[in-house]
C-alpha cells in the first residue's frame, strides 16, 4: 500500500493499533477539507503494529489532547516536505476542555463557561479526575 | 489565601493544630470570645441544613463575629440564575469568610477560585464535607485519646455518604488504621476511594454486608443514613433505607469502649434506645462540630491577615 508523502502538515505516528479512528474523531479531522490518510495496523519494528495519521495541512498541535488519548504517539511536523519538529506528548498533568465531565451532579453541568479541567491522579492506570467532583474522565 | 474545600487542603500538622485549638477552646472558651470581633461570616446554603449551618453560625457568634447569609437556593440570587462564580465575587465584598453548601459537586471549589476571601466547603452534593470530618476527628480524639491504631467500622450508605469518603481519606493518614466497610451491595464505597486511597497507601480494609458479624472487632462504629436526596429512583431508596438498624441488642456485641458516631440527622439507623448507652457519642459529636468550626474560622482568618 502506498501513501504519498505530505508537503506541509502533520504526521501522527506510533499510534496504538486501533486508536487511529479515535484520534481522527477527537481532533475533529472529519471537518477538514484537506487530504488525510489514516493507516491502520501498519507494520512497526518497535510496536509490532501501529496506526498512522497524515494530514496535509498545517494543524494546530493539540499535544495535551493527543497525550491524553495515546501518550506514546510521535507528532512530526512537516514543512516544505522536510521534517522540522518532532514531539512526544506523554501524559499531560492537566487537560482543559478536552473532555467534558459526565457526572450529572458536577458543577460543570450548570455553571456558565466553566472550563472542564481534569488532573492526572494515577499515572500507572492513566486515570484523570475532574478537579471539581473527582469523577473519572470518559472519552 | 487559604480555603477548605477538601481534606487534602489540610496537612496532618494543620489537623493536629485545629484539634489542639478546639480542645483549648473547650477548656477556656473565654479566651476566644473576642477573636473575631468585627468580622463577618457569610453562610451560603443552597441546600437545606440545620446542624451544619447553625453550627457555623454559633461558632462565629462565640468567636465574637457576625453572621449573614441565606439558607436555601430559592431565597438567593441563584434563583435568578446567578452563577456560583459571580456569587462568590459579590459575597467577597460583604464578608470576611464564607461557608458554602451546594447540591452540585465542586461548587465550593468554583467559589474558592473566584472569591477574595477564604471559602469553607460545608458539603457539596455527595462529594466532600470536610468540616464534618474535622468534627469526627475531634470526637474520636476526645473519646479515644488518639487518632492512631484502631479499627473503624463505617456502616450504611458508603456510596453517596460524603462524610464517609472524607473520613476514610483523613484517617488513612494516621498510623495503624484498619477499616471495615459495612454496606448493602448497592451502596459500596466507590472504587476510587478503595484504589486511590486505601490500596495505594497500603491501608488494610474489609468489605462486608454483615454488621453484627464485625461489631466485636470495632473501636469506632460510624453509622450513616441512607440519603433519600441522593437517589434518582424512589423505589431504590425505599428498598435500601432500613438496611442497618443499630439496637441495644446488637450493640451488646460491641467492645465496652466502642465509640458510636453518626453525622446526623438520624432516621431509623440507630434506635433511640441506644442513645442512653455511654458508647453513643453522636450528640457529643455535634458539640465537637461547633468547637472545631471555631478553630477553623480562626485559623483561616488568621492566615488571611498574615498575608495582608
Amino acid at each position: 500500500m502506498k501513501v504519498d508523502s505530505i508537503r506541509n502538515g502533520v504526521v501522527i505516528d506510533h499510534i496504538t493499533p486501533g486508536r487511529g479512528m479515535a484520534i481522527y474523531r477527537f481532533l475533529g479531522l472529519d471537518r477538514l477539507n484537506c487530504p488525510i490518510a489514516i493507516i491502520m495496523n501498519a507494520a512497526s519494528r518497535r510496536m509490532g503494529a501501529k496506526d498512522i495519521i497524515k494530514v496535509d495541512v498545517d494543524l494546530p498541535l493539540e499535544l495535551d489532547a493527543l497525550g491524553y488519548i495515546d501518550p506514546d504517539v510521535t507528532v512530526n511536523v512537516i514543512e516544505n516536505g522536510i521534517l522540522t519538529r518532532k514531539y512526544h506528548p506523554g501524559l499531560p498533568e492537566e487537560i482543559v476542555d478536552i473532555v467534558k465531565c459526565k457526572n450529572p451532579r458536577c458543577i460543570t453541568t450548570t455553571e456558565q463557561e466553566l472550563p472542564h479541567v481534569f488532573r492526572l491522579t494515577d499515572k500507572e492506570n492513566r486515570t484523570y479526575r475532574c478537579i471539581y467532583c473527582e469523577s473519572k474522565s470518559k472519552e | 489565601m487559604r480555603h477548605l474545600i477538601g481534606m487534602d487542603d489540610l496537612s496532618v500538622a494543620d489537623i493536629d493544630k485545629l484539634i489542639a485549638t478546639a480542645e483549648d477552646i473547650i477548656a477556656s472558651p473565654e479566651k476566644y470570645s473576642d477573636v473575631c470581633r468585627g468580622k463577618k461570616l457569610a453562610t451560603l446554603f443552597y441546600e437545606p441544613s440545620t446542624r451544619t449551618r447553625l453550627s457555623f453560625e454559633a461558632a462565629m457568634m462565640e468567636l465574637g463575629g457576625g453572621v449573614l447569609g441565606f439558607s436555601e437556593a430559592q431565597s438567593s440570587s441563584a434563583a435568578k440564575g446567578e452563577s456560583v462564580a459571580d456569587t462568590a465575587k459579590v459575597i467577597s465584598c460583604f464578608a470576611d469568610i464564607m461557608v458554602m453548601r451546594h447540591f452540585k459537586e465542586g461548587a465550593p471549589m468554583v467559589a474558592a477560585r473566584n472569591a477574595s476571601i477564604p471559602v469553607i466547603n460545608a458539603g457539596d452534593g455527595g462529594h466532600n464535607h470536610p468540616t464534618q470530618t474535622l468534627t469526627d476527628l475531634l470526637t474520636i480524639k476526645r473519646e479515644k485519646g488518639r487518632l492512631t491504631n484502631m479499627t473503624i467500622g463505617l456502616c450504611g450508605d458508603l456510596k453517596f455518604g460524603r462524610t464517609v469518603h472524607s473520613l476514610i481519606e483523613a484517617m488513612s493518614r494516621y498510623e495503624g488504621i484498619r477499616f471495615v466497610l459495612i454496606a448493602p451491595e448497592e451502596l459500596p464505597v466507590p472504587d476510587y476511594i478503595k484504589h486511590e486511597v486505601l490500596e495505594k497507601n497500603g491501608i488494610p480494609y474489609e468489605e462486608t454486608t454483615d454488621l453484627e458479624a464485625v461489631l466485636p472487632s470495632l473501636d469506632v462504629l460510624y453509622m450513616t443514613r441512607v440519603q433519600r436526596e441522593r437517589f434518582f429512583n424512589e423505589q431504590d431508596y425505599i428498598r435500601l433505607k432500613d438496611s442497618y438498624i443499630l439496637t441495644p441488642l446488637k450493640l451488646a456485641k460491641a467492645k465496652a469502649d466502642c465509640t458510636v458516631l453518626h453525622p446526623l440527622p438520624r432516621v431509623n439507623e440507630i434506635s433511640v434506645a441506644v442513645d442512653k448507652d455511654p458508647r453513643a457519642c453522636y450528640f457529643k459529636q455535634v458539640l465537637c462540630g461547633k468547637y472545631i468550626r471555631m478553630a477553623l474560622i480562626k485559623m483561616l482568618l488568621e492566615s488571611t491577615s498574615e498575608e495582608a
